[in-house]
């Protein structure tokens, strides 16, 4: 039941399209989470600091708490759920960045590890082999009070690395 | 599998969180619930002349509007018990329920709005309209030391909250034929714990059974559990508390709050299910912080570097209300003195009440305020005295012919302060080496050629660990061959499970991923104490290895019978019990013995069997396991903006044997982070009115991923004698040196300006304050 | 901390947004969403409509006209940091683009949004300011052109019509060769700057200035741009001596104070960043003669 204006609108996310009635004052994180159930996209601030919102629209990071959901209609969301079919499937159901996040301790209480998978996955598509100072740069607007960054950072070029030798050429 | 001690696990917990499966207190399905949000006080001292909730109540989609009048008749008592049974403190420190007829801090819980959305219920916040009296605010600790300052609140009108005094020896003596004495007075300030995941509880109500199923994003369930039968007057069978996943505590979570109690007492009032979920602006306001400690504090020396004597005051922020007790100021006071030898010591202390939110432990608890008062004493010793830094500190660390080393000092436990074992100058000397601290000077003038202001310091921090007085661990082999583990411990995003696991496979012979972990659920296991003071790990796992050695016995035993041979020959091995030398696989599994200790209707069991293929311990300890740690920093200071770039950062942590180095690497970046946060970063602002100034995470910082330097993490093992794994906290232990080592750095580095810095944290505009002033900048703005 | 509630509105054409804008009582404009959601979602704003100009594909879009560059009021910030047009022609633009916050908020962000929100610290005001570029406002009675130096009528003010809508933004590139720097000294990476600078340069071959742009951002209500010390340095070598005169002035700007960052502290900053981004936009001239001793 809706209590106030509301729209239907329909998302596509991770591959499955989902229609629904949504009030318009509903941020897009709130839908993904309490009315598609994929409570992977954590809320951690509401004003767009922590980044544990953040997803993937259109292939483009972006913080789901600063977003109407009415304005992601007909768009494409990735969020934390659909990580492990990107680019897959991938041996052991993990996106290469999940196992890389799990051998390098690169999450702890994992609250804010949507935001920083999700992050990352764009920036390794936009930028293969990027420095250590582009990795932190691109997470500088996600927050973790848990692990220093530094599992994180050693994740995310890990990946970078084993994701170019895969592509080279032989 | 033996082995696991020491084995970098990967952790078990990873997978669901890796694939946003984690059920965090939010995603728990709950869509019959009423979403609450929180009335809060806009001002910092008021007194309530009237509620009315009649504008809110019309709102579509509000459903109740509850205060603590309404309440009343449904709890036992409407203040909050103090959280430390044994505190002195009379009961009136404690704040109420919801609030009492006066507020005394903005953000103070004055009433619930119960809606069908959480959208709605904001509304209806905005829509409550009450009447107050505002009264004069004291904002400033310092104040309440002076004659006739603003009361704080009417139900407990007394400035100060406990005066007392620490020490041993004679001060006076050590003072007055001292060759050096140096004097600081340092500001201090450690801000809120912001874990990402804030606060929040779901209190679903069983119209059957009348039963109260509760979920709550705690560190301390069972304390929880325990708090809510007391002020509800509730049956303990009544009610049913777990954690879910926890997204983070570093303190915010260690306290029982008077909202947690008003959302259980709420559901049961209406026989409703009733979720509330804190947001960040909330966690700003109404979760606990450290906030302003003032120390005016003298080292006495004599002429060769060797300390006489400490002392000095302490005046401490204890804010509106006492949740547990003054022991962010007790651990300060108590650990001042930290690794050195000290002969004498006298500290006044005295914890006052502000209008301002209630402060209460976060990560480190005390222990890095003391860490930087003793530190930047030690800096202004060396300077005064032209020795090296490190080599002053090395001439007075305890050293290891001296360990144990008790000192004559109380832990809160009433147990002496004992420093169990550790080789301080051992990780000195190692951390230099690691650090190049000889090849400084060679550093500095290839960064002043550059036109950079380089600068190192260096901060040695000791933190009594895994508190007692016990933690329970239940473990139990599975007929399935599956083992669990119970545990009154909380698990709260550290790994706590996956290291539990390493030890109770270790005892089991079977691979940590045939073990699960139960933590924090008070149906599973009745006693429990919860995650704080780095303890989990030294507790519930100590509990659970003799738990878990336990059942190996009782297996053995139970197989002995099962394939005829002596139990002394059999051992457990990939999930068999089998004898020695044999295959596996040539013995029994562990489920199949556990299947008979389970038992069959009408069967008999062999005379010398204790039915059940389990065991329970809950190991005991009041000592604290105290590690130890020594940081190095090295950092550039731009002296045109007073920004400061951490350039390099060494680490030397002795936390006893490590079951899961990688876990606890993890805990001392994580540390570190929180550490540079307080060094730079983390302030929680009041105006002079009372009113906060920082409620959100673009004012209030953190330290972000550019923030953060590489860290390079070195540890000495040095087994603890004081539980059977040897080990020591690990989770706060890091937190402590930081500030103290950077901001040493920072001075280092603005030596030739003068600068002398007397306060944690440090902005760049206070560091430029400082240089233009040729000395201390010093105050929380 | 949810958003109150509104009415939405999402038209599919600029004349249809005009409309509403003109019409509608106690509405907001949305476009990027990156300062106004915060503010919905705190409840600091509690507009009665919002009207949401994402469907206006007209309004995003980088594109030349004859020696001008236009950029759409709807171009997200993240399409300007990629261009190679806006690299190639507004280097000062470009660098200052990856100071505007995160990468997620530059996705959603558009260059119309930051300029009517007008944050005293805002990278892409003190851009255009610097450019004195044109800023192009479509009201009920037509298009509007407006001089970044009249944009801002005090502290978070545009200068816009309650019933007009900032379609797009017009700049002038600088010859090539130009040297060009923005500068900024912020808490973290990615927070608003306690104080900017963003500086234009050309020279002579003898090493002599021939044109000169300084504007200083986060230090008053709203970027200012400081003519004088312009002037003060045109027909002057270019050395130590004359940007650290031209940055006395930016040092003397009457600074906004706060509980966070003192007042005095944001005016010394001005100076300091004055002072770098001269000297960084004087290094990058290309065929300069030699700074000056
Ligand atoms: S919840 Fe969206 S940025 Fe923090
Ligand atoms: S893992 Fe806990 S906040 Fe990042």
């Amino acid at each position: 039941m809706s209590w106030g204006e509301s729209r239907t609108i329909t998302l596509t996310v991770n591959g499955t399209s989902y229609t629904r009635e949504v009030e318009v004052r509903f941020h897009l994180a709130d839908v993904l989470r309490h009315e598609l159930g994929l409570t992977g996209t954590h809320l951690g601030c509401e004003h767009g600091v922590c980044g544990a919102c953040t997803v993937l629209i259109n292939g483009r990071s972006a913080r789901s708490c600063l977003m109407l959901a009415v304005q992601a209609d007909g768009a494409e969301i990735t969020t934390i759920e659909g990580i492990a079919d990107i680019d897959g499937p991938h041996a052991g159901g993990l996106h290469p960045l999940q196992e890389a996040f799990r051998e390098f301790h690169g999450l702890q209480c994992g609250f804010c590890t949507p935001g920083m998978l999700t992050t990352l996955i764009e920036l390794l598509r936009d930028n293969p082999a990027p420095t250590e100072e582009e990795v932190r740069i691109a997470i500088s607007g996600n927050l973790c009070r848990c692990t220093g960054y530094q599992g994180i950072v050693d994740a995310a070029l890990a990946t970078a690395k084993n994701l170019r030798e895969a592509t080279a050429p032989a | 599998m033996t082995g696991q001690i020491g084995a970098r696990h990967p952790r078990l917990e990873d997978g669901p969180l890796l694939r946003g499966l984690g059920r965090f207190l939010d995603d728990i399905p709950a869509p019959g619930a009423l979403h609450a949000a929180f009335v809060r006080s806009p001002h910092p001292n008021a007194a309530i002349e009237r509620i009315d909730p009649s504008a809110a109540l019309a709102l579509p989609g509000v459903r109740a509007v509850v205060t603590l009048d309404d309440l009343r008749p449904h709890l036992a008592r409407t203040r909050m018990p103090l959280g430390f049974r044994s505190s002195k403190l009379p009961p009136t420190v404690t704040a109420s329920v919801l609030a009492d007829g006066e507020v005394a801090f903005v953000g103070q819980a004055i009433a619930i709005v119960l809606a069908e959305t959480r959208h709605l219920a904001e509304d209806g916040v905005a829509a409550v309209s009450i009447d107050y009296t505002t009264r004069p605010a004291l904002v400033d600790c310092r104040d309440a030391l002076l004659p006739n300052p603003p009361m704080v609140r009417a139900d407990h009108p007394h400035a100060v909250v406990a005066r007392f005094a620490l020490g041993y020896g004679d001060t006076d003596a050590a003072f007055a034929n001292a060759a050096c004495v140096v004097h600081e007075n340092l500001f201090q300030h450690r801000g809120g714990a912001h874990p990402i995941e804030p606060r929040g509880i779901l209190a679903r109500y069983d119209h059957a059974e009348e039963n109260l199923s509760v979920w709550s994003s705690t560190q301390m369930p069972h304390e929880l559990f325990y708090m809510a039968c007391e002020v509800l007057g509730l049956d303990e069978n009544r009610l049913k508390l777990a954690t879910p996943e926890v997204g983070g505590g570093f303190g915010a979570k260690y306290a029982v709050y008077p909202e947690e109690l008003a959302i259980i007492a709420t559901a049961r009032m209406l026989r409703r299910e009733v979720k509330w979920v804190e947001d960040r602006r909330e966690h700003f306001i109404g979760s606990i912080q450290e906030r302003d400690q003032y120390w005016d504090v003298s080292l006495a020396l004599d002429a060769d570097g060797r300390i006489r004597g400490l002392r000095g005051s302490l005046i401490h922020d204890q804010g509106a209300y006492t949740m547990q007790d003054v022991n962010v100021a007790y651990n300060a006071g108590t650990a001042v003195a930290g690794p050195y030898l000290v002969p004498a010591f006298h500290l006044d202390i005295v914890a006052v009440q502000t209008n301002k939110t209630p402060v209460l432990t976060v990560r480190g608890a005390g222990y890095p305020q003391a860490c930087f008062t003793m530190e930047r004493l030690m800096d202004a010793a060396a300077a005064r005295l032209g020795m090296d830094r490190a080599a002053l500190r090395r001439h007075n660390l305890v050293p290891p012919e001296k360990m144990p080393y008790e000192k004559p000092l109380k832990a809160r436990s009433g147990a002496p302060i004992w420093y169990d074992c550790g080789d301080y100058p051992a990780c000195q000397d190692e951390l230099l080496e690691a650090a190049d601290w000889n090849g400084f000077a060679a550093r500095q003038q290839v960064a002043r050629a550059a036109g950079k202001y380089r600068g190192i310091g260096i901060a040695h921090g000791v933190k009594g660990t895994g508190r007692g007085p016990f933690e329970s661990a239940l473990v139990r082999v599975m007929p399935s061959g599956r083992v669990s583990v119970f545990t009154g411990a909380a698990v709260m995003g550290q790994g706590l499970a996956t290291a539990l696991a390493q030890v109770c496979a270790d005892q089991l012979g079977v691979s940590p991923e045939k073990i699960s972990v139960i933590a924090g659920d008070t149906r599973t296991i009745t006693l429990g104490l919860g995650g704080f003071g780095s303890r989990q790990l030294v507790m519930a796992g100590s509990s659970v290895q003799l738990a878990a050695k336990a059942v190996a016995v009782k297996l053995r035993k139970m197989a002995s019978h099962m394939i005829e041979a002596d139990e002394n020959d059999l051992v457990l091995t990939d999930g068999f019990v089998h004898v020695i030398g044999t295959p596996p696989a040539a013995g029994k599994t562990i489920g199949d013995i556990a299947n008979v200790l389970r038992g069959s209707p009408g069967a008999g069991l062999p005379a010398d069997i204790e039915p059940g293929s389990d065991a329970h311990v809950n190991f005991r300890s009041d000592q604290l396991a105290y590690a130890n740690v020594c940081h190095i920093a090295e950092v550039e200071v731009d002296p045109e903006t007073g920004g400061v770039d951490i350039i390099a950062y060494t680490a030397m942590q002795d936390s006893g044997v490590l079951i899961n180095p990688l876990i606890v690497d993890g805990q001392v970046h994580g540390s570190i982070a929180h550490g540079i946060g307080n060094a730079l970063f983390e302030w929680m602002g009041y105006d002079a009115d009372g009113q906060p100034v920082t409620t959100n995470l673009a004012d209030y910082l953190l330290a972000g991923a550019t923030d953060v330097p590489r860290m390079r993490t070195l540890y000495r093992q040095t087994p603890s004698p004081l539980n059977p794994l040897g080990a020591k906290g690990v989770g706060e232990v890091s937190t402590v040196p930081v500030a103290a080592a950077i901001i040493s750095a920072i001075e280092h580095a603005l030596a030739p300006f003068g600068a002398h810095l007397a306060q944690a944290p440090i902005s760049p505009a206070q560091i430029l304050a400082t240089l233009q002033a040729g000395g201390a900048a010093h105050g929380p703005a | 901390m949810k958003p109150p509630a509104f009415s939405y509105h999402d038209p599919a054409t600029l004349a249809e947004a005009v409309a509403l804008v003109a019409t509608l009582d106690n509405a907001r404009v949305l476009s990027g969403g990156q300062s106004l959601m915060p503010m919905l979602n705190m409840r600091y704003v509690l507009p009665d409509h919002l009207i949401d100009l994402r469907r206006i594909s007209e309004l995003a879009h980088i594109r030349q006209s004859g020696g001008d560059i236009e950029i759409g009021g709807m171009t997200r910030q993240r399409d300007i940091e990629y261009s190679d047009l806006i690299a190639a022609k507004l280097p000062l633009l470009h660098e200052a683009i990856h100071w505007v916050g995160h990468r997620q908020t530059r996705n959603r962000g558009t260059i119309g949004g930051s300029l009517c929100h007008l944050d005293p610290a805002a990278e892409m005001v003190a851009t255009v300011v610097a450019f004195d570029a044109t800023l192009i406002a479509q009201g009920p009675s037509g298009v509007r052109e407006i001089a970044a130096s009249d944009w801002t009528l005090g502290y978070m003010t545009p200068s816009l019509a309650p019933d007009e809508i900032l379609t797009g933004v017009r700049f002038t590139p600088w010859p090539d060769g130009h040297g060009a720097a923005f500068v900024e000294f912020a808490r973290r990476h990615g927070d608003f700057a306690i104080a900017s600078a963003a500086a234009m340069l050309t020279a002579d071959g003898a090493g002599r200035i021939t044109r000169a742009v300084l504007t200083i951002g986060g230090v008053g209500p709203a970027p200012v741009r400081l003519t004088e010390a312009e002037q003060g340095l045109v027909g002057q070598l270019a050395n130590e001596t004359a940007f650290a005169a031209a940055a006395r002035h930016a040092a003397a700007i009457e600074a906004i104070g706060d509980a966070l960052v003192p007042a005095e502290y944001r005016a010394h900053l001005a100076g300091v960043m004055a002072k770098r981004a001269l000297a960084k936009a004087w290094s990058r001239i290309d065929g300069k003669g030699k700074l000056a001793a």
